[in-house]
C-alpha cells in the first residue's frame, strides 16, 4: 500500500528511481544557467521538446540592459529550438502550468523550489537546479530519491475570516522551516474537500518552506471539475491504506488570521498579537496568493474604500487578470487606490518594482520573509489576501473583519 | 576524494537568499557571486573563504533553488559544506557543480583544522573522528568526475 509520491515514481519510500519526466519547466531567472549548463554538455537536442517549457515571470519587462540582454538570448533559444514558451505579461510560471497544463499522476520538475504548487493537482511536482535541469532537457528525465510522506489530517472547515494562507502559515509553523526535509507532504482528511482548487495551491506552494520536496493533494472531484474547463477529463486518485512517517491533525475550524514574522516563516503569531504595527507597503500576488480566488477576495474587502498605505497588486496570470478585468473587481482596486503591476512576480524577490528601502515594513501574500529579500533592510510579515485588505485600509496591521 | 582546510562556523537556516541577494542574480560573472556571497550576514565574510571548510548548522541553503548560491560559494573558495542536514534542492545543486558537501553533526570553532573524506564518509574535527551519513554512490561518482556536466560528457 503506497503514498501517493510512492505510487506516482513507482518505488517504495527510501529507495532511488531513474524517472523519466512529463514536464519541465525553467523561467527567466534559472533558465539562463540552464542554458549555460546545457551549452556546457554539448547535448546534441532537447529530448521532449514540446513539453520543455521557458516560462518569462521572474524579472518582466525586464528591468535594465543587462536583464534584457539575457532574456533576449534565452527567448532566442526557446524559439530556435521549439520549446514551449511564454513571454513577458504571461504570468508566474508555476500558475502558467496550472492552467490546464499539469495533470494528475504526472511527474512534473521546475528550476524553481515552488514547483510543489503543482502537488495540489496530484502532481509529483518538484524543484530542482540548474544544471540538473541541464541534464533533463538532455535526458528526459532524472533521478529522485523517492521520499518518506507526512500526512497533515485536515478535519472541518475554515471560518471566515481565516483562509488558506493562514492554514498553510499555521502548518508551517508546527512542522518549522526543516520539518519536512527529504520529505513528501500529503494532505488528507474530509477536510480537504472543502478546499477550492485555488486554496489547494496556496496550501501545496508553502510546502517547501518546511523544506519539502513536495505537498500533494489526491485529485478529487473539486480537481477534475477544474480541469474539465481546460477541456481535461480526468479521473480522481483514490487514496490507499498506507503508511506515513508521521501524521499531523489540523481542525480548519480553529485557524485564525496568522502572520509570519521577519525573518523566519516558521514564527507564526496571530494578526491579533500584532494588531497595531504600522506598515509602509502592502502587496498581494505570487505564487501563493496572486490567483482570482486571493483577488477576489481582497477586492470586495476594499470596495468603496481607500488604502491608506501605497498597495501593489500583481496578478499571477494573464488569466487572472483578465478575469479580474472581465468581473469588474479589477476596478474596484483601481478604485481603492491600489496599483496594479503586470502578472509576474513583481517584487516578490527584490529584483525591481516594489522594492523595500531601508526600515520599511512590508505586509505580503508571499511566501517568504528572509532577510532583505524584498530590498535592503526592509521587513516582510507574510500574511493572507484578507489580512492584507484590512491592514491597506488602516495602514497598520489589522485582522480581517475589524475596523469596518 | 579528500578534502582539507580551516573550519569557518556558521549557524543553522543559512538561506539562499542570505547566500546571495536577488539582486546580484541578474548576471554570468560569476565572479560577482563570488564578491557578495553571504552579504547581508556578514559583508566581511567574502574575504575569509577562501580555502576554508563551511561547518553550518541544520538546514544549509534553504529557501530558493537558485543555482547561483552554490557557484558563489565555490567561486569564493569553499572547498566543502558540512551540516548536520541541507535543504535538498541545495545539496543536489552543490554536488552538480562539483562543490563538496556532507551531512554530519560536528562541534566548531573557526579556524580549527578539518580532514573530510568523501568516499569514505569521515570528518576529522580538531583529531576528533565524526561519523556522517555518506554520499550516494551516484552523487560520489558526480563530485569526482568534477560535476554534473563532466559527469554527463563521459557518462554519453
Ligand atoms: S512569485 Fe515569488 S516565490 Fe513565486 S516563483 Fe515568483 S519569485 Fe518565486
Amino acid at each position: 500500500m503506497s503514498t501517493l509520491s510512492e505510487r506516482i515514481l513507482g518505488a517504495e519510500a527510501g529507495s532511488y528511481v531513474d524517472c523519466p519526466v512529463d514536464r519541465a519547466y525553467v523561467h527567466d531567472g534559472t533558465g539562463v544557467l540552464t542554458l549555460e549548463a546545457y551549452r556546457a554538455m554539448q547535448a546534441e537536442k532537447i529530448a521532449k521538446r514540446e513539453r520543455t517549457y521557458v516560462l518569462f515571470d521572474h524579472i518582466v519587462p525586464a528591468n535594465n540592459s543587462v536583464t534584457a540582454g539575457l532574456q533576449r538570448d534565452l527567448r532566442a533559444f526557446a524559439r530556435e529550438k521549439g520549446l514551449t514558451f511564454t513571454d513577458v505579461g504571461e504570468g508566474i510560471c508555476h500558475q502558467v502550468m496550472a492552467e490546464g497544463i499539469a495533470l494528475p499522476g504526472e511527474i512534473v520538475v521546475g528550476a524553481d523550489s515552488h514547483t510543489c504548487t503543482l502537488g495540489a493537482f496530484g502532481v509529483f511536482a518538484t524543484g530542482v537546479g540548474a544544471t540538473d535541469m541541464a541534464a533533463i532537457w538532455a535526458d528526459g528525465g532524472t533521478w529522485f530519491r523517492v521520499p518518506e510522506t507526512i500526512a497533515i489530517s485536515l478535519s472541518g472547515s475554515l471560518r471566515e475570516p481565516a483562509e488558506a494562507k493562514d492554514l498553510a502559515l499555521t502548518y508551517v509553523g508546527r512542522l518549522s522551516m526543516d520539518g519536512a526535509t527529504y520529505r513528501a507532504i500529503e494532505f488528507v482528511g474530509e477536510g480537504v474537500k472543502s478546499l477550492s482548487m485555488d486554496s489547494r495551491m496556496t496550501v501545496s506552494n508553502l510546502a517547501v518552506e518546511t523544506g519539502a520536496k513536495a505537498g500533494l493533494f489526491y485529485a478529487d472531484r473539486t480537481t477534475c471539475t477544474y480541469l474539465r474547463e481546460f477541456g481535461h477529463r480526468v479521473e480522481p486518485q483514490v487514496p490507499e491504506e498506507c503508511q506515513y512517517e508521521q501524521t499531523l491533525h489540523l481542525d480548519l475550524g480553529e485557524i485564525v488570521p496568522v502572520v509570519a514574522v521577519p525573518p523566519r516563516v516558521d514564527t507564526v503569531r496571530p494578526v491579533e498579537e500584532l494588531a497595531g504595527l504600522s506598515i509602509d507597503q502592502v502587496f498581494v500576488g505570487t505564487c501563493t496568493n496572486g490567483r482570482y480566488e486571493d483577488l477576489e477576495r481582497f477586492a470586495r474587502l476594499v470596495l468603496g474604500r481607500k488604502v491608506a498605505v501605497r498597495t501593489l497588486v500583481a496578478p499571477a496570470s494573464r488569466s487572472v487578470l483578465a478575469r479580474a478585468a472581465k468581473t469588474g473587481i479589477l476596478s474596484w482596486l483601481l478604485e481603492a487606490g491600489c496599483t496594479i503591476l503586470p502578472p509576474g512576480c513583481g517584487p516578490c524577490l527584490g529584483a525591481h518594482l516594489g522594492v523595500l528601502g531601508e526600515g520599511e515594513v512590508c505586509l505580503s501574500t508571499a511566501n517568504r520573509n528572509f532577510k532583505n529579500r524584498m530590498g535592503v533592510g526592509g521587513e516582510i510579515y507574510l500574511g493572507s489576501p484578507a489580512t492584507a485588505a484590512a491592514s491597506a485600509l488602516a495602514g497598520c496591521l489589522t485582522v480581517p473583519g475589524e475596523g469596518r | 576524494m579528500k578534502v582539507e582546510g580551516p573550519a569557518l562556523c556558521l549557524g543553522p537556516d543559512i538561506d539562499t537568499d542570505v547566500i546571495i541577494a536577488g539582486r546580484y542574480l541578474r548576471t554570468k560573472d560569476r565572479s560577482v557571486w563570488a564578491a557578495h556571497v553571504f552579504e547581508d550576514l556578514d559583508p566581511s565574510l567574502a574575504m575569509r573563504l577562501p580555502g576554508t571548510i563551511i561547518i553550518a548548522g541544520k538546514n544549509f541553503g534553504c529557501g530558493s533553488s537558485r543555482e547561483q548560491a552554490a557557484i558563489a560559494l565555490k567561486e569564493a573558495g569553499v572547498r566543502c559544506i558540512i551540516a548536520p542536514s541541507f535543504a535538498r534542492i541545495f545539496f543536489r545543486n552543490a554536488v552538480n557543480i562539483g562543490l563538496p558537501v556532507l551531512e554530519c553533526s560536528c562541534p566548531c570553532r573557526d579556524g580549527e583544522h578539518v580532514a573530510v573524506d568523501l568516499g569514505g564518509g569521515t570528518v576529522l574535527v580538531g583529531g576528533r573522528v565524526f561519523p556522517t551519513r555518506p554520499l550516494s554512490p551516484r552523487m560520489q561518482e558526480i563530485l569526482s568526475a568534477g560535476g554534473l556536466v563532466e559527469y554527463w560528457r563521459k557518462r554519453r
